[in-house]
């Protein structure tokens, strides 16, 4: 059985998937990325094979992806993200012609084809207004944690209006917010609201239409999930929470099996002819 | 004699300017803004008032500007802070024609003519980046006193560049160089070279013209003063009072008032942006 690794190294948290070659997914893992990427990365994926109950030895090929992707020294090939969260989204939910992930730190909208190519993309990567880094701030400012951001939420009555224009700038909106007396699941609620009207507007620059996937850590929270469909009136295609994160990864494993049935393909060829 | 008043409620800071009939200063105060923004104009007044050993009947005029100029509820009208800054500017240094304010949370460049009128301004209102926000991002990260930025970047011998433009993520890159070795001072040199840059580029925006006149917060900043400079290849006018430059213009403001009875012109100029 031919095995393949997925490790996606991105802004916030590293992911990596291990998976065999009729699909089953055989380990995960995750951990945050911190500053020492190449580490984090080999750290990453040992617990993935630690919990496949695998060795390196067993892998036959390794596809990294993300913003550190070029820090895995142990990789064979290196993927974009968006080639790579095609190809993830494609498997999990065949239909999927636009994709929106929202990580820590960036926020992508792809609009892809039945063969998982991408079509077009826009990507938020200058600016934290519409990344994790928005929500994460936002709860820091009311002194949050960002693990307790959708616990908070489940307990909004309603939202105030929070500009999301800058992740900095909406402290100001906070303290001005919690100084009237609101409530910091209501305010919560305001800038989730905030992040996916940007996030609406990104897909809308790449044309969106139906199957829409959604990805990235930010879906973890079933609010915006929510959002988004009422938005686009339509309903989204959204991962289990524990592969939501993982789609990058994912992409990467598949192509990874792909990679080694061309490799193949091509010494069948090249082989002499009898 | 009567005298003038002038209070400055920023979003991080708050200053507070006493004047005299010969429009020198005889009080001034600073305080931080917290939360309670009511509070903080009353105390800097109440402050640079007992620094002037003057009493509060002496006051014939105070003018309120800066973002909470609206809480300042003794002041008898209220001022932009764009034309305070221009006003101080012009009567620190007469010559001003260009302005560039940086704040706690904005940076303004302000075009001002002989007479200290506005002509045209830009800020950056919509985004974080190249604000005073950014040294407290670096600061914070780097876990040293905002006021050591400055002196420690210019201990700097090479740049260590900053690509990204947002705020929060620049504090990710900061952490990221220290990851790498880079240097404390090379790393603060850059963030300030960046804020530079952004800076020079919304001061075209409203043209640079002589003499320019640094004011905010960050002008105290020995490091950002080289920055600005170097960038537009020319000294900056700055002074002590630069701190205080919206208040002293909201001062005499309030001593237009005391000597010819009338109110402020309010101002109506529009942005450039």
């Amino acid at each position: 059985m031919t095995i393949t690794a997925g490790i996606d190294v991105g802004s916030t948290y590293t992911k990596a998937i291990i998976q065999a070659r009729d699909g089953t997914i055989l380990g995960r893992a995750m951990g945050p990325t911190g500053f020492k990427l190449q580490q984090l990365a080999r750290t990453v994926y040992g617990m993935a094979l630690d919990d496949a109950s695998l060795g390196e030895g067993d892998i036959s090929y390794v596809i990294a992806t993300g913003a550190g992707r070029h820090q895995v020294d142990f990789k064979d090939l290196h993927v974009t993200d968006l080639t790579a969260c095609a190809r993830g989204a494609n498997f999990l939910f065949p239909g999927t012609r636009t994709i929106l992930d929202v990580g820590g730190q960036t926020m992508k909208a792809s609009r892809v084809d039945e063969a998982a190519k991408v079509l077009s993309f826009r990507l938020n990567d200058k600016c934290a207004a519409g990344t994790g880094a928005f929500l994460e701030k936002t709860a820091r400012y009311m002194g949050y944690r960002t693990e307790e951001i959708g616990a908070l939420m489940t307990t909004s009555k309603g939202s105030v209006p929070i500009s999301g224009v800058c992740a900095v700038f909406a402290e100001s909106e906070v303290i001005n917010h919690l100084s009237l007396g609101t409530a910091p699941a209501d305010i919560m609620q305001g800038a989730i609201e905030s992040l996916t009207s940007r996030s609406v507007q990104l897909m809308k620059r790449v044309r969106a239409e139906p199957e829409f996937t959604l990805i990235g850590g930010i879906l973890r929270f079933q609010t915006m999930g929510q959002l988004v469909s009422e938005i686009l009136e339509s309903d989204v295609n959204i991962p289990d929470t524990d592969m939501v994160q993982h789609v990058q990864a994912l992409g990467c494993a598949i192509l990874g099996h792909r990679r080694l049935e061309k490799i193949r393909t091509e010494a069948d060829a090249s082989a002499p002819v009898r | 004699m009567t005298y003038a008043a002038g209070v400055d409620v920023g979003s991080t800071q708050t200053k507070a300017i006493v004047i005299d009939e010969d429009r020198r200063i005889v009080g001034r105060s600073l305080i931080d803004t917290g939360a309670n923004v009511i509070q903080a104009a009353e105390s800097s007044y109440v402050d640079a008032l007992r620094q002037g050993n003057i009493d509060e009947e002496e006051v014939g005029y105070v003018v309120g500007t800066g973002y909470g100029r609206f809480r300042v509820t003794f002041g008898n009208s209220q001022v932009t802070e764009i034309s305070c800054h221009g006003r101080g500017a012009v009567h620190l240094f007469p010559d001003t024609r260009t302005v560039v304010d940086m704040g706690g949370q904005d940076t303004k460049a302000i075009s001002v003519s002989a007479d200290g009128e506005i002509t045209d301004f830009c800020m950056n209102d919509k985004c974080a980046a190249g604000t005073g926000r950014f040294l407290g991002a670096a600061a914070e990260a780097l876990d040293i006193p905002l006021d050591d930025l400055g002196p420690v970047s210019l201990q700097s011998t090479k740049a260590t560049k900053i690509s990204t433009t947002c705020t929060v993520f620049a504090e990710s890159e900061v952490l990221a160089w220290i990851g790498k070795g880079k240097k404390i001072e090379d790393i603060l040199w850059g963030v300030h070279t960046s804020i530079a840059s952004r800076s020079v580029a919304l001061m075209r925006r409203v043209g640079i013209h002589d003499e320019i006149t640094f004011t905010g917060g960050v002008s105290r900043n020995g490091g950002m003063v080289k920055a600005l400079s170097d960038r537009l290849e020319k000294p900056l006018n700055i002074s002590d009072d630069c701190h205080y430059m919206g208040a002293l213009g909201a001062a005499l403001f309030a001593l237009d008032n005391v000597m010819t009875g009338r109110a402020p012109v309010a101002d109506n100029v529009g942005a450039t942006s």
